[in-house]
Parts: structure tokens; C-alpha cells; sequence
């Protein structure tokens, strides 16, 4: 039997120039989804292989890298990941997002403004905004050609209409370079003024649907609204009970059968930078969110 | 106080050794050996295999055996060791004509040249639960006969001389590879083709079955079965001429349709098309079932039926892909759902209010009246 020798961070060089190619398109084209061979991955389609491939294809041996999922470096799909590329690339690892050069993450941007030395590269399941408004591949790449967003715009209105409000909290769909429309991956839309205007690169990949789109350094993303209702990002009324936050994204975690529950930083290199930035590591008094 | 989650590494390593010890099992009992799968689960090694898009029974049995017997995990596991090996060209195509026969039937023809040849089959078996078989014990070889004919014609080969069925002309430039291209829409046959077969078996027979029951109508013929082995022959421009590679076993089926012409063409038959490695009827007869369903545009058929909607086959046929995706559905949504009880919590309030101040001004009416 053949026993398999694997390439620097898995991939052969052949692939890795293929998606290189992709991402040099992707970045010419701001918001496009580029169409790429997607590889099987030895973790299953839905869990990053998207991610994992634009990693492996940006990855050298210089490069610091740090993998969150929830903006969390522990879950359990970021240790995954991240044993990943330490086993086949023997890149250093971090869970600073300061330190790192390569940030791979599913569903956060993190807290901590990111440099033009950086790249953060997203996980995403569904790269097409408008799948679910039109489950036809044919016909969202002649909407996307013709930039037919109008549906999109009904949509959002509809939401309106009936709510009073937009009622899409993440994956909220953006304009990128006031051409595109695109989904920002199921980010929370908490985090979609982060998208903007970001001095690093920022590319997506979505494996199993077999597309990658980017959004250049310093490009303008806007978050699709209406005159009289514009975005409104998502704000909590509550602080991180941990490290005192009022300024990043939190989690409510429930404490007890009875369902008390209290609300933590998702990201949890910004809450820790911050605990150890306190005096003696005290943690902030707990002043909100206990109740049923 | 709740203290963020940590330790999830030590957590996943103690995860995978209890699945290694369970994957073991009872220390009593002998281990599994490749052999042993390869030789008494051959067919659920042949299923790894075409579904994994990758012929070899040695990494099917391990896949097999690594996955606890879950052949879709065994199919993604070859899938994943199949993106590591490189593409170094293009087989000839294959010629099923001059298969080496371990089974060959027509169900349009009582008799054809080759005779009804049925080979090791399920099909007449008594499904009857064989206590025997739990004992063990020796199993006696099969009798044989020496065979008179080397090479079988194919159904469909023999009635294209009289003009009855339509015409299977070679295609023209490189095939197609969705492993090296995306899939796009409208996908040629060939992308279609290979599409199917690394689908799924059960969702290909379900469709297949779909279009007998009403859905895509188009009442087929098993026109021909066959399975045995077929040798792969590959050009090598180094040395001008065709080498052989090696022997693959292949089940083909070739479906007749019925087609009753348009204003351009003459009634007649058509085909549809199905192949997999090692011996799958089920799923070589789903394949050409579905091949034919998704041919209706090519022919001017209505196209109404989940099985016509090539979109709609093609994009969900692949097992890897569908249970890497529902299965994601276990990783964590925290930051969603935190968005979503967000807003819930907000459009409830305003609900609440709403019906309050409605409550209250019933309350004031009242009164006034």
C-alpha cells in the first residue's frame, strides 16, 4: 500500500497555484465570486474547507497564523484547523490576533483593528447573497452580471414591512466597491462596519460551493439599507462580565438551570488582553445580565 | 463564576481515542483484517470506491475499516486522499464491449448472442435470514464450464444497425473533470456523467425511482447489465502507443427509452447511460435511469421533474459535500444565534407594547362608551 507524503500545508503546488489565481482574480474584482476546483479536504465540506484551502494556498513558512471560530481561538473546529496547519505546514501558531499574519476565522471579525500586514481569511457555507431569494446558479450570475439586486432590496423591505425592521441579524448582505453585492459569510452584523475600509486583505472561501471572493485593503463596504432606514448595527445592553467590555461582540451564557444567564466577549484574545491589562487580573463586577 | 471554555484540545484528543477504542471494540473478539473486508464485504467495498472516485480495494477495506463501517465517512476519507495524488492524464476510452464477462443480461431480449450469462446476483435469492452462515464453515467452489465466447456485443450495438436506437457518436475534444473544474450550468454530458457516478447511491435511486413512478416519465428498458473486468489502456506520448494500465471491474447499464420523435427526427429509441466501479446494478441502473432524465432539455422534452432539473440533480448528488453540510450544523452558532435572540427579543417587546397600548386604549373606549 501507498503511504501518502503530503506537501507543504497539504496541498500540491499545482492546486495551490489554481487558487492563487482565483484569489488574484477575486482581488481585481471586488465581491465577484470566482468560480475554483475546489479540493476534497480531510475535514468534511460545511466545517472550513473553504477557508482551509485559501490558507494553505497563502501560507509560508514565515507565517504566524491564528484560527477562530465564534471569534473563539477554543472551540473545537479552531483547535482542528489549527493542529491542521501546525501537522502539515509547521507554521507558528498564536491566539494574539496582534501577533498573527494569517487569521482564519467562521463567523467573527476580530475585536482588535487589523494591520495591512495581516490577512483574514472566512469560512463560508452559502457565498451567494441572493441563494435564497433564487435557488438557481444560472440565474443569480446573470442577477450579479446585470447587477439586478433590486430582489434583494424587496426583500429587505418586506422585512420592514412586516417587523418594522430588517430582520437579518447576520450574513447581512453588502455592496462592495459599489458593484456587488455579496455575502460578508455569516458574520454577525454587529461586525459589518469592520468590513470597511480594512487595511488588511480580507478573502472568502467557500470550499463546497467551490467559489472565493475578496475584499481588497482599504476598500469600501456598504451594508445594504434604505434612506429612512438605515443600517443599524447591533448593539448590546449589557458588558462583558468578564473583562468589562461595552465595545465587543458578547455571548449570553446560561449559568444555571434556572436559566440565569450572564453575557462574555466572543472574542476571547480581546477579553483576555484586556483581564491582563487590569490591575492584578481583577475582573469587572458583574452589574448586568443575571435574571431568568 | 463561569470561566470561558478551555481545554477543547484535550477534550477532541480523549474524543478520538474513545473512538479508536470503540472502533477496536471487544479485545475477545479477533480484529478485522483489510483482507477480510476486502474478500467478504466486497460490495460495500466496490461502493467506496465509485462513490470515493477512486479504484482501490486495498484503501476501500482500510477506509471501510477506519470509518467503523460507515461507508459514506469511508468514501470521504478516500475522497481526501484521492485530492492528494496527482492527475497524470487521461485513459483511453474504455471499450465495456470487450469486457471479460462475469455477468451479462438483457431484460428487452430473451435471447441475444452470449445467451443470458447471471454471474454471482442477489436477484432470485430467497431473502431468508441463512442460520447457516452465523455458524460459519466450508462453502464448496462454485462449478464452472468453459466459456465459448470472449467478447458479447452490446444490446444497444445491435439494434443501432437498424436505425432503431439513436447513435452514440465519440465526443469531441477533452473530457471534462468537475475535480479540476467547477461545475457550471448548462453541464455537458461527460460532466454529468462523472457527476453521477461519485454520486450518491441512495439519492440517485431515489430519483430513478422518481421518474417510474410519474415524475419525468419515460419508461426505460434494462436493455443491457453487464459487470466483469475491462482493461484500462493509457497513450504515452513518450513511446507513441497505447499501454495497458491494469484490469478494473465495471457494471454498465444501458437503458432504451422510448422517444417518439419530433418534427426533425424520426421516432425512435434513446439511451441512457450508467458505469461504476466494481459490481453496483442498483446504482449502474439509477445512473442511466437519471442520465436519460437529465437529457430532456437535449431533446425537447418538458422539463417538470426534480430528476429533469439538472441544477437540481447535479448541485446535491454528492454525498461528501451534503453530509459535510448538514453534519456542519454541530458546530457552534453561538454568535447567530446570539443575533437572533437579539432581534426576537426585540420584535417581542415591541409586540408586547403594541398590545398593551391596544389593551389600554380598548380599556379607555370602554370606559368612554
Amino acid at each position: 500500500m501507498t503511504v501518502p507524503v503530503y506537501n507543504f500545508a497539504y496541498l500540491d503546488e499545482q492546486t495551490k497555484r489554481m487558487i492563487r489565481r482565483a484569489i488574484l482574480k477575486a482581488i481585481a474584482i471586488p465581491g465577484y465570486q470566482v468560480p475554483f476546483a475546489s479540493r476534497e479536504m480531510p475535514m468534511p465540506y460545511g466545517w472550513g474547507t473553504g477557508g482551509v484551502q485559501v490558507t494553505a494556498s497563502i501560507l509560508g513558512p514565515d507565517d504566524v497564523l491564528k484560527v477562530i471560530d465564534q471569534g473563539s481561538d477554543d472551540t473545537t473546529n479552531a483547535v482542528s484547523i489549527r493542529k491542521f496547519f501546525s501537522k502539515t505546514a509547521g507554521v507558528r501558531t498564536t491566539t494574539a490576533t496582534n501577533e498573527a499574519t494569517v487569521i482564519q476565522t467562521r463567523h467573527r471579525i476580530p475585536e482588535t483593528p487589523l494591520t495591512e500586514h495581516q490577512v483574514l481569511v472566512y469560512q463560508v457555507p452559502i457565498p451567494e447573497p441572493l441563494r435564497f431569494l433564487e435557488p438557481r446558479e444560472t440565474e443569480t450570475r446573470r442577477m450579479h452580471a446585470l447587477s439586478e439586486y433590486g430582489l434583494m432590496h424587496v426583500k429587505l423591505y418586506e422585512d420592514i414591512a412586516r417587523h418594522g425592521h430588517i430582520a437579518t441579524t447576520y450574513a447581512y448582505p453588502v455592496k462592495v466597491a459599489e458593484r456587488y453585492v455579496m455575502d460578508p459569510s455569516p458574520i454577525p452584523k454587529f461586525d459589518n462596519p469592520k468590513l470597511s475600509d480594512c487595511p488588511a486583505l480580507q478573502l472568502f472561501g467557500a470550499g463546497r460551493e467551490k467559489r472565493i471572493y475578496a475584499i481588497p485593503p482599504y476598500t469600501k463596504v456598504v451594508s445594504l439599507d434604505f434612506e429612512d432606514h438605515p443600517f443599524e448595527p447591533y448593539r448590546h445592553d449589557a458588558q462583558c462580565e468578564l473583562c468589562g467590555a461595552t465595545d465587543s461582540y458578547l455571548d449570553e451564557v446560561i449559568t444555571d438551570d434556572a436559566g440565569s444567564r450572564m453575557f462574555v466577549c466572543s472574542d476571547t484574545d480581546y477579553c483576555e488582553k484586556r483581564r491582563a491589562a487590569m490591575d492584578g487580573g481583577q475582573q469587572a463586577t458583574a452589574t448586568m445580565g443575571h435574571g431568568p | 463564576m463561569y470561566v470561558a471554555v478551555k481545554g477543547g484540545e484535550r477534550a477532541i484528543e480523549n474524543a478520538h481515542a474513545l473512538l479508536a477504542d470503540l472502533r477496536r471494540g471487544d479485545r475477545s473478539v479477533p480484529e478485522l483484517t483489510l483482507d477480510q473486508i476486502e474478500q467478504q464485504l466486497a460490495l460495500g467495498v466496490d461502493r467506496v470506491m465509485a462513490e470515493g472516485s477512486l479504484y482501490d480495494r486495498e484503501l476501500a477495506a482500510l477506509a471501510i475499516k477506519q470509518a467503523r463501517g460507515d461507508l459514506i465517512e469511508a468514501v470521504f476519507l478516500l475522497r481526501a486522499y484521492r485530492t492528494t495524488l496527482p492527475r497524470f492524464g487521461v485513459s483511453e476510452p474504455m471499450d465495456t464491449g470487450a469486457m471479460a464477462i462475469r455477468r451479462r443480461i438483457s431484460a428487452a431480449f430473451k435471447d441475444l448472442p452470449g445467451g443470458q450469462v447471471l454471474g454471482p446476483t442477489f436477484d432470485y435469492t430467497h431473502r431468508l435470514l441463512d442460520h447457516d452462515l452465523a455458524r460459519g464453515g466450508e462453502v464448496p467452489e462454485a462449478p464452472t464450464a468453459p466459456s465459448e465466447i470472449s467478447s458479447f456485443r452490446s444490446v444497444a450495438e445491435l439494434l443501432a444497425n437498424g436505425g432503431l436506437i439513436e447513435e452514440e457518436a465519440p465526443g469531441e475534444g477533452e473530457v471534462g473533470d468537475l475535480t479540476r473544474e467547477p461545475l457550471s450550468f448548462p453541464a455537458n454530458r461527460d460532466v454529468r456523467l462523472q457527476n453521477l457516478a461519485r454520486g450518491d447511491e441512495g439519492f440517485l435511486l431515489a430519483l430513478a425511482y422518481s421518474t417510474q413512478r410519474g415524475y419525468g416519465r419515460n419508461h426505460p428498458f434494462a436493455g443491457e447489465i453487464r459487470y466483469g473486468e475491462v482493461e484500462v489502456e493509457f497513450f504515452a506520448e513518450e513511446v507513441g502507443f497505447s499501454v495497458p494500465l491494469g484490469a478494473v471491474a465495471l457494471t454498465e447499464c444501458q437503458s432504451i427509452n422510448q422517444f417518439t420523435g419530433s418534427a426533425t427526427q424520426a421516432p425512435r429509441f434513446t439511451r441512457g447511460y450508467g458505469l461504476t466501479f466494481g459490481q453496483s446494478e442498483r446504482k449502474a441502473m439509477a445512473m442511466a435511469l437519471v442520465d436519460r432524465a437529465l437529457r430532456a432539455r437535449e431533446l425537447g422534452e418538458e422539463t417538470v421533474a426534480p430528476a429533469q432539473d439538472e441544477e437540481f440533480v447535479l448541485s446535491h448528488s454528492d454525498n461528501v459535500q451534503a453530509t459535510g453540510f448538514v453534519e456542519h450544523l454541530k458546530l457552534p452558532h453561538y454568535v447567530d444565534f446570539q443575533s437572533e435572540l437579539g432581534l426576537l427579543r426585540k420584535l417581542r417587546a415591541e409586540f408586547h407594547a403594541r398590545d398593551a397600548a391596544g389593551q389600554d386604549e380598548a380599556a379607555m373606549q370602554d370606559a368612554a362608551e
